[in-house]
């Protein structure tokens, strides 16, 4: 069956486009080898001495490691509470799903400037009693997390639910299996995909949050993102380029992994 | 078999701990960012009567609207052009289409915006290349002004215009469109009388998403509007950590939400929420 293809006015239309999504992208590149202090393309010789300070320099390793470990435990726990929850509306479709549903989505759709204010308000009332669990708290931060990637994990597992055959879950409660066994030994195994999506797009939505970790630290739960807005900031510090680089590096070699895989699996 | 006591018994112990923990760590604490905005300094609506006397607030909202406003409209119409061949392309082409868009969508706002300070900075790409081409002596102003962040924000939101536009061209019937091509239609004429007419909840939601988004957009401005663009998220920053005048900063909160919540319904009432995804 022949299709509808783009005519050539399209084509360079969205060429322009891609090209303009991918310029600030390859532009760190140059910049991260300027052998200069401040920011400014090298002229003529070339430096890795911006690669070499985030080796170097402590306060970058411990910002990566304190993002992982962050990262980790928020997106363990909105992981854990979004499979609960999305087991529960699909097991028993409980009466106002739909607002249950849409109250769980709230943080992915307020402006997070007002769930930065609002977790602020939070963190800052809890400091009066804790002093490591509340305001510029690494525990603080995941908790602030979790809250905001826990619509996005819930999502995912809901969407990979409403893909799942009732009849097998049907058959299993009418062979006598309990609600737990239906759970784990049904259900869960056939969502596993979904599961690990959620955990994964929660680990990278909390490792690149920055706008709500703005309002809750000062000068103790210094993550990644929270690191290199201090460099932007004030008088720009390249090595935010070399990191950039690396950064895009990563993500573009995950990405092609998952193209493969998706190809091998032979589904989208 | 629905409705028994065990099962309800279930649900509720299933979903119980997602909800409480939303309550608490969400619900409660936004009531509390009300209450500021009604007792701080003082007892009394006075923070929203300043909203709506203060002048500086007012041409805060004003930049924001106008900002948000051209950049749906840039973002949309560039989001248009790079989802057609996405979609429709030959696979080689939707391939490249998809690189191009996943690849900016999962890198972090923070590198994408410093990829427009290196690109428009006064010692950045643009600028150096065109003072040794010797086009111009002095570098143009592109960053720490409105153009700078109309640049950074359609970057950031043009990969979010896509999905709906994607989702509504992929149920696009191929038989109408080769049907008007087989009665002599032209290409310009199949694409504007047939294609666009036929993708509008597409372009509807996506143009609401792009504008929602910007409303509330922090980081991007922040960084390429180098603290002389400011829109209302970088205002209720400031209002809370630079002047503390809390009562303000939640009020200002307060007013962005029921401004972003009344625009959702009116989305929702033209666009059903599977076709955003």
């Amino acid at each position: 069956m022949p299709t509808y293809r783009p005519g050539p006015v399209s084509l360079v239309l969205a060429a322009l486009v891609a090209l303009f999504l991918l310029l600030p992208l390859l532009a760190v590149i140059p910049v991260s080898l300027t052998p200069s202090r401040m920011l400014a393309m090298p002229s003529g010789e070339l430096s890795l001495r911006h690669y070499r300070a985030l080796i170097e320099d402590p306060r970058w390793i411990q910002s990566i490691l304190l993002s992982i470990r962050i990262g980790i435990v928020s997106s363990a726990f909105s992981t854990v509470l979004a499979l609960c929850f999305s087991l529960g509306v699909w097991m028993f479709q409980p009466r106002f799903t739909a607002a249950l549903v849409g109250f769980v989505l709230l943080p992915m759709v307020v402006p997070p400037v007002v769930s930065a204010i609002t977790l602020y308000f939070l963190l800052t009332s809890i400091s009066g009693f804790s002093s490591f669990f509340g305001y510029d708290t690494w525990l603080g931060v995941a908790m602030a997390h979790a809250v905001m990637t826990v619509p996005f994990a819930t999502v995912l597992i809901l969407v990979s639910l409403s893909q799942l055959d009732r009849r097998i879950d049907l058959a299993a409660r009418g062979l006598g299996a309990t609600v737990w066994e239906r759970a784990t030994r049904i259900i869960m195994p056939n969502i596993k995909f979904g599961i690990v999506t959620a955990a994964l797009l929660s680990f990278v939505l909390s490792w690149e949050e920055i706008g709500v970790t703005l309002f809750i630290t000062s000068v103790n739960a210094i993550t990644l993102p929270r690191l290199m807005w201090m460099g932007l900031r004030d008088n720009i510090d390249p090595a935010i380029a070399a990191l950039s680089v690396i950064l895009i590096i990563i993500t573009v070699l995950v990405l092609a992994m998952r193209s493969v895989v998706v190809r091998l699996r032979g589904g989208h | 078999m629905r409705g028994t006591r065990s099962d309800r018994t279930g649900a509720a112990l299933l979903m119980a701990p997602l909800l409480l923990f939303l309550a608490l760590a969400y619900a409660w604490p936004f009531l509390g960012v009300v209450k500021w905005s009604f007792t701080l300094p003082t007892p009394g609506l006075g923070q929203y009567g300043a909203l709506a006397t203060d002048s500086l607030v007012q041409s805060v909202f004003i930049r924001t609207l106008r900002i948000a406003a051209i950049v749906t409209i840039v973002s949309v119409a560039a989001a248009y052009a790079i989802t057609v061949v996405w979609v429709r392309g030959t696979p080689a082409q939707r391939l490249i289409a998809e690189f191009c868009i996943l690849v900016p969508f999962w890198i972090s706002v923070l590198t994408r915006a410093f990829g427009w300070v290196a690109l428009l900075s006064n010692r950045g790409l643009i600028n150096t290349w065109l003072q040794s081409i010797g086009f111009i002596s002095e570098p143009l102003a592109l960053v720490r002004n409105e153009f700078g962040v109309i640049v950074g924000m359609t970057h950031f939101l043009i990969p979010f215009a896509v999905f709906p536009l994607a989702s509504s061209m992929r149920s696009l019937d191929d038989r109408v469109l080769l049907a008007a091509r087989g009665l002599g239609s032209s290409r310009m004429r199949t694409f504007w009388s047939i294609f666009v007419p036929m993708t509008r909840s597409g372009i509807i939601g996506s143009a609401m998403i792009v504008f929602v988004f910007s409303l509330g957009f922090f980081v991007t401005p922040a960084i390429l509007g180098g603290g002389r663009s400011v829109m209302i998220a970088e205002l209720i920053y400031l209002r809370i950590f630079q002047s503390p005048d809390w009562g303000l900063g939640a009020a200002i909160s307060v007013v962005l939400v029921l401004f972003v919540g009344a625009l959702m319904a009116l989305l929702f009432r033209y666009v059903r929420p599977k076709q955003l995804i």
